[in-house]
């Protein structure tokens, strides 16, 4: 599903150049759960951005879906990551003024679906992440895991390819974050592939494997069984 | 296109604007004066040009008025400060001479130009009005509203010297009972009984040379009454509608001063006054106002555009992130600068929807408090429709313009730098 080759990304810092990362390669297969995981600093958060093409690599290769992501202009890559990859916020990234209902529906009204069958199918993933009696509820009238889960449900009501989760357990509590990494599991075990950036061992233990950065490379690579076999 | 007219969008667009009610109205507020501003400047010009055809309505608005004065150069063996008296001759004289004379109206008159006016008695009623000398030409040049029943003096009265006249409204209302109606009755001017053979209702003319209680006596009968024999107080004359009424005052001084014996540098022996050129003046003025109106709109339109594309800046700088996000679930650059487009044009149409309004409203009170003023140069203060549906054109032009520039710097941000924006 993913195949990314040689990645390499700087940052330019006044007249320094950081080098964020130092040619990344690794593959993510469909239906895997993929925990990538490093200090601050390390670099995971710059490869999701590539990943989630929000961001560009200097050099390297990516594909996704047998897709090469190249020369992208902003326009493709919007319809791009409307139509492969599902984003999940540490912060949720929910719109204040959209309740519940409407902050899922938005990425369907991007990808031209009419309103009755935006409202039918964000009904419907509002209804999987268990929070069907909040639709009418605005972002400052949920939880944090409440919030995270209508983030989950917007991330996946285009049915994308892969989910991609930036420290989405960062702002909750420990049993919350529990929660909803369970959904995460049950997501994946439905056979979406997921990528989660955390720091937080606990969180990357609960996906199938772990990719450690450091320092813009890549450390490890194992699978979660294997860890726990060791 | 659809995305312009799906529901969402402008559930986008009014959630945004909803996000900052107070500012959203402050910047209505000033395209609404701007459009408010235009509509009452141009509606009030329009009042005045329309207020000046109604004083010069009833007179031709291309003539002159020509009356002998006193000679201020010796001329031809006569001495400074002779009196220069028109007479009837005079009027042929300058009809054949001059072609671009189309009427020519010889008058004379008791009760201005510092003539007292006659004494005219009906039964026990008196008053004193003042007296005209008229052919019936003279309703060529300025019409005379007749009551229903009456007529203005024509040949016949002028051949036969016959003793009647044409009253005025205030004349009638003092020396005849309400109702009554004065057709066929007499009056007394200077003891001499005249029929009354019409009443004219009172009608402002250019320059004020008229009022309600004047009494129009055929010219003949003038004369033998007040023994004027050839003599004539002042000529009206008017020319053809596209002739130059400057030129003719000038040939019809230069006739008149051939015929009278006056020095051609003499300035003061023949008194004019040309209505032509006043009215051109006036139809300059307006013209002149108008367009100042529209000056002046349009740059208070565009000030309070600007004023839309500020606050649409410092909107979408708040609504960083937001445009991040949507981004990042798939917004396309053409989607984001769609919304912030259609909310600057939205908010621009609004705007100028209830300046319209406001204005039309405020114009159409205007033109009932002055409706019946009859003497004040200012009625029915509308604004043509093609005006509005212009500015409105123009609002809608400079809306999308001004909207290019947030709509821009929306797109310009990069979508991970927008959603790293707190």
């Amino acid at each position: 599903m993913i195949k990314i080759t040689d990645l390499h990304k700087s940052y330019k810092i006044g007249k320094n150049s950081l080098h964020v990362l130092k040619g990344i390669n690794f593959n993510v297969e469909e239906g895997e759960l993929v925990a990538i995981m490093g200090s601050s600093g390390s670099g995971k958060s710059t490869l999701l951005n590539i990943i989630g093409m929000l961001d560009t690599a200097d050099s390297g290769t990516y594909n996704l879906d047998g897709l090469e992501i190249k020369n992208m202009n902003e326009t493709k890559a919007a319809q791009y990551r409307n139509r492969f990859l599902g984003f999940i916020f540490q912060s949720f990234n929910l719109i204040n003024y959209k309740n519940a209902l409407e902050n899922i529906a938005l990425p369907l009204f991007y990808k031209g679906i009419n309103r009755t069958e935006r409202q039918k199918i964000a009904m419907k993933y509002l209804s999987k992440v268990g929070l069907a009696k909040w639709e009418k509820h605005l972002p400052s009238e949920l939880s944090g895991g409440q919030k995270q889960r209508v983030a989950i449900a917007r991330a996946m009501v285009t049915q994308p390819k892969v989910l991609l989760a930036d420290e989405l357990t960062g702002a909750l509590d420990s049993t919350t974050s529990i929660e909803v990494m369970s959904l995460i599991q049950e997501i994946n075990n439905n056979g979406k592939t997921i990528l989660v950036v955390t720091h937080e061992e606990d969180i990357a233990m609960m996906c199938k494997r772990i990719i450690r950065l450091k320092d813009g490379v890549i450390l490890e690579d194992k699978k979660v069984k294997q860890i726990i076999a060791k | 296109m659809k995305k312009i007219f799906d529901k969402d969008t402008w559930q986008e667009i009014f959630s945004s604007i909803a996000q900052n009610k107070i500012r959203t109205i402050i910047t209505v507020i000033g395209v609404l004066w701007g459009i408010f501003l235009y509509i009452m400047l141009s509606g009030a010009a329009q009042g005045v040009d329309n207020g000046f055809e109604r004083q010069f309505q009833r007179i031709s608005s291309n003539s002159l008025f020509v009356w002998g004065q006193y000679t201020s150069v010796p001329f031809g063996g006569f001495k400074t400060n002779r009196g220069i008296r028109l007479t009837l001759s005079d009027v042929e004289d300058l009809k054949n001479k001059i072609p671009e004379i189309q009427y020519i109206v010889a008058r004379n008159v008791r009760g201005v130009f510092g003539s007292n006016g006659s004494s005219v008695v009906r039964k026990q009623k008196k008053g004193t009005y003042n007296i005209y000398g008229d052919f019936p030409i003279f309703i060529k040049v300025a019409t005379k509203n007749i009551y229903d029943g009456g007529r203005f003096i024509n040949e016949l009265d002028i051949k036969l010297k016959r003793k009647v006249c044409v009253i005025g409204e205030k004349t009638q209302q003092e020396l005849f009972e309400e109702n009554e109606d004065p057709i066929g009755k007499f009056i007394r001017i200077n003891n001499i009984y005249f029929k009354v053979i019409g009443v004219h209702k009172f009608v402002p003319e250019g320059g004020n040379f008229a009022n309600d209680g004047d009494i129009h006596l055929p010219f003949s009968t003038y004369r033998k009454l007040f023994n004027t024999g050839e003599n004539v107080d002042f000529l009206i004359v008017a020319g053809y509608d596209d002739i130059d009424i400057v030129q003719v005052e000038n040939d019809v001084k230069k006739v008149l001063k051939k015929i009278h014996t006056i020095s051609p540098e003499d300035n003061r022996a023949i008194g004019s006054f040309n209505l032509g050129e006043l009215f051109k003046k006036i139809i300059k003025f307006a013209s002149g106002m108008t367009f100042l109106s529209l000056v002046i709109g349009i740059a208070t339109i565009l000030g309070g555009i600007i004023g839309i594309g500020n606050i649409l800046l410092i909107s979408v700088k708040e609504r960083t992130k937001e445009i991040g996000i949507r981004r990042a679930i798939g917004a396309t650059p053409k989607a984001i600068k769609l919304q912030i487009m259609l909310e600057s044009v939205f908010l621009t149409i609004i705007s100028g929807i209830i300046g319209i309004i406001l204005g039309a409203f405020v114009l159409s009170m205007i033109n009932i408090a002055t409706k019946e003023l009859k003497d004040y140069p200012f009625t029915n203060p509308t604004v043509p429709i093609s005006y509005i549906l212009g500015a409105l054109a123009l609002m809608v032009i400079l809306g999308t313009l001004i909207g290019l520039i947030p709509a821009q710097r929306a797109i310009s941000i990069k979508p991970i730098d927008a959603l790293r924006e707190e």
